[in-house]
């Protein structure tokens, strides 16, 4: 119960905190409008099904490494050792796994509206690619906060997010992309029960790390 | 003395006899001829990697639990070694795929698995450069060490299912898997004390390093 009370405390936080710097929520929305219109521009014309998918997910990606990088590093270190004073460390992480699903989910939800809008419809089964798109808002939000986690207690941030990220995420996004295709190839959805499963293992797998490694990040 | 020093000298033998009488064995008539004889080589140094991959996420694990920078030190050094295999392993890999399919680089999701994996790796030791406190860095390092031994497993094990089949035996659905033991008897004979060995000499090449940096770590005290 207190760790019920405690996350409900800091995910509003996380929400007054964006709020409050409205320019990072501005700025990751503006990369992904730019994004999209460059890939728009690039590939004009010349889309098949595959370069859709492929190109979709690689975007969300680049969006998703850069909405969540910040996760731990827009508040002071005196702030957080003041968190670690009133708070567990796993409601600390839940929180923000929690609060970038919320972001990713918008994130998410704007990119392919942005995306079809450019790009032309070629999904053939909207319910398929809709559980897609929250598994892997699930599965992007809860590893990039573990990473962000990481990478903030090292020098060169942005970067390592990058390179300590994109290497882990592989199996998520690989099986996000086979999903997610066979939303775009055909309505039916036999074949993709398996690859569901697959994806709902990951994530209870990031998240159990997640609650099992966080607390030795967290304390100095 | 001997008591210390057999694995070592069983290592040297083990491989002498994997670079000898492996290429005098005699091996089944397959599509790949001759090249089979890689199978001691570069499976061998897989395993290898694999054995000092699983030995850093060990020590990884041992270092949150107790704090002791012995594990870390450990952990770090067995990524090493780790890579060093690893870039053996895809060096003979990219030879015999070179002769087998034509090219030295194919899509083949076990190719893949392996590329990300160093990459993990390669990350792991970019990361520790970048925190400069001891203790942290032991401390963060370990952190992503078992986050990322536990998604890349995961990976090797989902990738085959994922791209269909793969070029190696043993991932088609309908094949029978070519596990070690279903090889020739004639091969077994050279390729178990050739896995055996490779496994030695790394944590050979690992007990030193280990040394090394122990050394180094009581200079600069």
């Amino acid at each position: 119960m207190l760790l019920k009370r405690e996350l409900t405390h800091l995910f509003l936080k996380e929400i007054r905190l964006e709020l409050k710097q409205r320019y990072v929520l501005n700025g990751i929305l503006l990369y992904l409008v730019s994004t999209v219109f460059v890939t728009y521009l690039a590939f004009t014309g010349t889309i098949t099904s595959e370069t859709w998918n492929s190109l979709f997910w690689i975007i969300l990606l680049f969006v998703a490494v850069n909405g969540i990088s910040k996760s731990f590093i827009q508040e002071n270190p005196a702030r957080h050792l003041y968190y670690y004073t009133i708070a567990s460390p796993e409601a600390i992480v839940l929180s923000k796994i929690l609060y970038n699903l919320f972001l990713m989910a918008i994130l998410s939800i704007l990119a392919l509206l942005f995306f079809v809008l450019l790009m032309g419809n070629m999904i053939q089964n909207p319910g398929l690619f809709v559980t897609a798109l929250i598994l892997g808002s699930f599965g992007l939000s809860s590893v990039l906060t573990m990473i962000a986690a990481i990478a903030s207690r090292a020098s060169n941030n942005f970067s390592l997010m990058a390179i300590l990220s994109f290497p882990i995420v592989l199996p998520l996004l690989m099986t996000l992309m086979k999903v997610s295709g066979s939303a775009l190839t055909s309505g039916s959805w036999s074949g993709t029960l398996p690859l569901i499963i697959i994806l709902l293992i990951i994530n209870v797998a990031v998240i159990l790390l997640a609650f099992l490694l966080f607390p030795y990040l967290w304390r100095d | 003395m001997l008591k210390k020093y057999w694995w070592k000298i069983l290592s040297l033998l083990l491989l002498l006899y994997a670079v000898t009488y492996g290429f005098y064995v005699a091996i089944p008539e397959t599509m790949i001829l001759q090249t089979m004889r890689n199978l001691f080589y570069h499976v061998g140094m897989w395993f290898g990697m694999f054995t000092m991959l699983i030995v850093s996420f060990i020590y990884s694990l041992k270092y949150l639990k107790g704090f002791h920078e012995e594990n870390d030190r450990v952990a770090i050094e067995a990524v090493n070694v780790g890579i060093l295999f690893g870039f053996l392993g895809i060096f003979t890999g990219m030879t015999w795929a070179n002769f087998t399919w034509g090219s030295p680089w194919v899509k083949d999701p076990k190719l893949n698995g392996a590329a990300v994996g160093l990459v993990i790796y390669l990350a792991y030791i970019i990361l520790r450069s970048s925190v400069e406190d001891r203790h942290k860095r032991a401390k963060v390092s370990a952190v992503y060490n078992i986050f990322a031994f536990v998604l890349w497993i995961i990976f090797v094990l989902i990738l085959p299912r994922l791209a269909g089949d793969s070029l190696h035996p043993a991932t088609g659905d309908n094949s029978t898997p070519v596990l070690p033991m279903h090889l020739d008897p004639s091969m077994r004979t050279v390729f178990y004390p050739a896995m055996t060995g490779w496994i030695l000499l790394g944590t050979w090449i690992l007990q030193i390093r280990i040394r090394i940096s122990k050394l180094k770590h009581q200079i600069e005290d």
